[in-house]
């Protein structure tokens, strides 16, 4: 029930670092008291704006990822709304892809170890083939 | 009927004829299938898919170098016949290219 969401938001240029920890620390709180994790905080530090953001030019980057619920989210973004010092962001859900991904690396991996070992995995797909066939 | 389009009979259909049997807005070369009268290769150049060659899986909105050359200098994005990339690849791009531009990452337009 859990999904994963990658939270990236952007907060002026101009601010202090120990508000910034605050900022942080207390979205972190609000993502453990709804009971979900935060895998990783990553701050990427000062970037030009592509475009002017309410007046400013650069901002700081910073990029949540969190596991939880709809709702926490909701709480989360409506929070990052009324922070003043945050000036965009942009949450993602990233489960289904994280999903697609490991599927495809589970995938690439079985291919490799198909031409080494051939004999103990082609019996049970022979197996399971003639069994589809016959039903 | 036939007295009211009088006047406009000659002159409307040299306009209209020469504008409907002319190819439509792009008829560059390698425009597909609508070419066939005039002998042309279905497809011009074989223009391969760059993330089905390098089997790149995740097309992120974070990495800006990938996206960029997917994006042209005014800021829209390219179309695929131009860039040669698969369909699949084209509509991930393209919400990676939007996601970007929202977290202004991308411009929405560069110039002009």
């Amino acid at each position: 029930m859990n999904r994963t969401y990658e939270l990236m938001f952007i907060v002026r240029p101009d601010m202090v670092e120990e508000e910034l920890d605050k900022l942080i620390s207390t979205l972190e709180s609000v993502v453990t008291s709804a009971s979900g994790t935060v895998k990783s905080v990553e701050r990427m530090g000062k970037r030009r704006l592509a475009y002017v953001v309410r007046r400013f030019q650069d901002g700081m980057y910073i990029l949540l990822t969190v596991e939880g619920t709809g709702a926490m989210v909701h709480e989360l973004e409506r929070r990052l709304r009324v922070t003043e010092p945050v000036i965009k962001f942009l949450t993602v859900r990233v489960d289904e892809e994280q999903k697609r991904l490991d599927k495809i690396k589970k995938l690439r991996g079985e291919r490799q170890k198909r031409p080494t070992a051939p004999a103990p995995s082609a019996e049970p797909a022979g197996a399971g083939e003639t069994a589809a066939v016959t039903a | 009927m036939a007295d009211e389009t009088r006047t406009s009979g000659p002159g409307g259909e040299s306009s209209g004829g020469s504008e409907s049997r002319g190819p439509r807005g792009g008829g560059r070369p390698g425009g597909g299938p609508r070419e066939g009268g005039g002998g042309r290769k279905y497809f011009r150049r074989k223009k391969v898919c760059k993330f089905c060659v390098e089997k790149i899986e995740s097309i992120n909105y974070k990495d800006v170098r990938l996206l960029g050359q997917f994006v042209a200098e005014s800021g829209k994005i390219v179309p695929r016949r131009l860039t040669g990339v698969c369909t699949p690849h084209q509509r991930r791009l393209s919400t990676a290219i939007k996601q970007a531009r929202n977290i202004a990452l991308l411009p929405f337009a560069g110039r002009a």
